[in-house]
């Protein structure tokens, strides 16, 4: 537990260490609020919510996210520092969770930094609070589950770059599962049963169950289950590739 | 417990190659191993898998008592260990990445920054304690390396080239640092110096093709050569036949002219290396030649070490 805080706070800082942090956030508050207010018709709508605002979030952390998680192994692997990290007298769960939390919590820090859009919403009607909380904390779980991915295909590489793209394309996969693009590719062939299942790996239509106000545990359970089984994934892969 | 390292039938493969096979040695308190071997003998596996980065294939290694395969942690923090390169965190500065590695080794408050401090004033950092890690010369960076691998007053520390790529004041430090903590310590050190096995290590490990070769002392080793209590002797005169004279005496086995950096001379070879010096000079003295220089070689360990590894890839 002790090791895991040590790491957390190492990874976090080194986060702020480099420009990395700043222009993160600094673009992802920039486009938040660019694709809120011009394609989401934010003011043109005349609703008091934030649904424009979170209906945006899967393609935008599609290409943020993965800038974030990328660095999380494969730069370890690159310089040479895994070797004396995985000497260190830590366990690999230690590892693996300390840098994980590191990156959520920073993905937490960048999504906190949007409450202007919050009060610009309550100063100009009366939003149900509720949902707006139920969304971000859906935002944030959403946010963990590309994060677990992402880190979990950074071990594979000492490549940051190979780590961005297979990240992006893995998470826009799980992101779409539920849409015609993958599953009109399965149609026809693939049994029924397997149709569904893939498409209830859709972190869009989880996300906008969560967005809509219908709040049901099984969305929550179910992010929290991809961050799981890819942590796990992730502690394996360290573990396999860290030699090479 | 004097055994502080016991390496037991250390192996690893990497698909078909074999890089380390079977490996055993122990190192005990007060011992300084240099362990030596040409590029690619293995030398930087087995240290690998002694400070528990690499699984071994077979075999484990046995830290103060704790197995590092059963027992990672309890084994990992014995072990100070300086990885091949030195790396450390870019863009960390040395204060910070010392007080990450005291945090993570279970220092906290007044015990981490003694800790901290004390390893900075063994390794000299004082003067850039605060410049990103990535900014510092390669000496510097080794220097980094060994604060993080002395921090915790390990017992066993593995360093992995300590002074690959240091000016020789810095290698200087470095060793002299090390024989001071040599008497409290066991201490494994890799290198393809072996002026720094004869300057520090008190017992040598030869490893080529992942197999050991040969283990003892820098002098044993040395004596196997074959100028080991050779005698070099330099004449004042020319045209004088010395070598068919010296041939005559009992002990000597040879006799080859030498030209090198010194000058001329004679290299009088002895038989078995049992010393021949006494019967030279009683024959110099007969003789009443004038003699510029006169040498007992104590024998070369790059020639011991060349026909060891030589030998053993054949």
């Amino acid at each position: 537990m002790h090791s895991t805080f040590v790491i957390f706070r190492r990874e976090l800082q080194s986060y702020f260490a480099t420009p990395l942090a700043y222009v993160f956030i600094v673009i992802f508050l920039v486009t938040a609020g660019a694709l809120t207010f011009f394609l989401g018709n934010f003011f043109e709508r005349g609703q008091a919510d934030l649904q424009p605002f979170f209906s945006f979030h899967p393609w935008l952390y599609l290409v943020l996210i993965p800038a974030l998680a990328m660095r999380l192994w494969a730069e370890e692997r690159k310089s040479g520092t895994i070797e004396l990290f995985l000497t260190l007298p830590i366990s690999m769960s230690a590892a693996v969770l300390g840098k994980f939390l590191a990156s959520w919590a920073f993905a937490g820090i960048a999504l906190l930094l949007t409450f202007p859009f919050w009060i610009t919403v309550n100063f100009l009607g009366r939003p149900d609070n509720g949902v707006i909380l139920a969304s971000y904390i859906g935002s944030f779980l959403m946010a963990g589950a590309f994060l677990a991915i992402g880190a979990a295909l950074s071990a594979l590489t000492k490549n940051q770059v190979i780590a961005f793209v297979v990240t992006a394309a893995v998470c826009f996969l799980f992101t779409v599962s539920g849409s015609p693009i993958v599953l009109g590719f399965l149609n026809g062939w693939a049994p029924e049963g397997v149709l569904r299942t893939i498409a209830s790996f859709s972190f869009l239509t989880h996300f906008n169950a969560i967005v809509r106000g219908v709040i049901d545990l099984r969305d929550g359970v179910f992010f929290l289950s991809v961050i799981g089984i890819f942590l796990f994934a992730n502690a394996i892969l360290v573990d396999l590739q860290k030699a090479d | 417990m004097n055994e502080m390292i016991a390496v037991r039938h250390l192996t690893r493969r990497f698909g078909p190659v074999t890089a380390v096979d079977d490996v055993s040695f122990a190192v005990s308190r007060g011992e300084v191993l240099g362990f030596l071997g040409p590029n690619g003998a293995g030398k930087s596996t087995t240290m690998k898998m002694i400070t528990g980065f690499l699984a071994p294939s077979e075999g484990t290694a046995v830290i103060c008592g704790a197995d590092i395969v059963d027992r990672p942690i309890a084994a990992k923090r014995h072990i100070g260990y300086l990885p091949e390169g030195a790396p450390a965190y870019p863009d960390m500065t040395p204060a910070g990445f010392l007080d990450f590695i005291a945090r993570i080794r279970g220092f906290a408050g007044a015990e981490a920054a003694r800790r901290v401090a004390l390893a900075v004033e063994r390794t000299q950092l004082a003067g850039v304690l605060h410049q990103p890690i990535e900014t510092l010369s390669k000496g510097f960076k080794r220097r980094v390396g060994l604060a993080q691998a002395l921090l915790h007053e390990p017992d066993v520390l593995i360093l992995d080239e300590p002074t690959d790529g240091l000016d020789p004041n810095q290698k200087h430090e470095v060793r002299r640092l090390i024989a001071t903590l040599a008497a409290e310590k066991a201490i494994v050190i890799s290198t393809h110096l072996l002026e720094e096995v004869d300057a520090i290590c008190t017992r040598a490990l030869v490893i080529a093709a992942g197999h050991v070769l040969a283990d003892g002392t820098p002098a044993a080793l040395a004596a196997r050569s074959r100028h080991h209590n050779a005698v070099r002797l330099a004449l004042a005169q020319d045209g004088i036949d010395a070598a068919t004279a010296l041939m005559r005496l009992p002990g000597v086995l040879a006799v080859e002219p030498v030209e090198d950096v010194e000058g001329a001379a004679l290299m009088i070879f002895p038989r078995d290396g049992r010393p021949i010096i006494a019967e030279v000079t009683d024959l110099v003295r007969t003789a009443g030649w004038s003699v510029t220089a006169l040498r007992v070689e104590r024998g070369r360990l790059d020639e011991v070490f060349r026909t060891i590894t030589l030998v053993g890839r054949a």
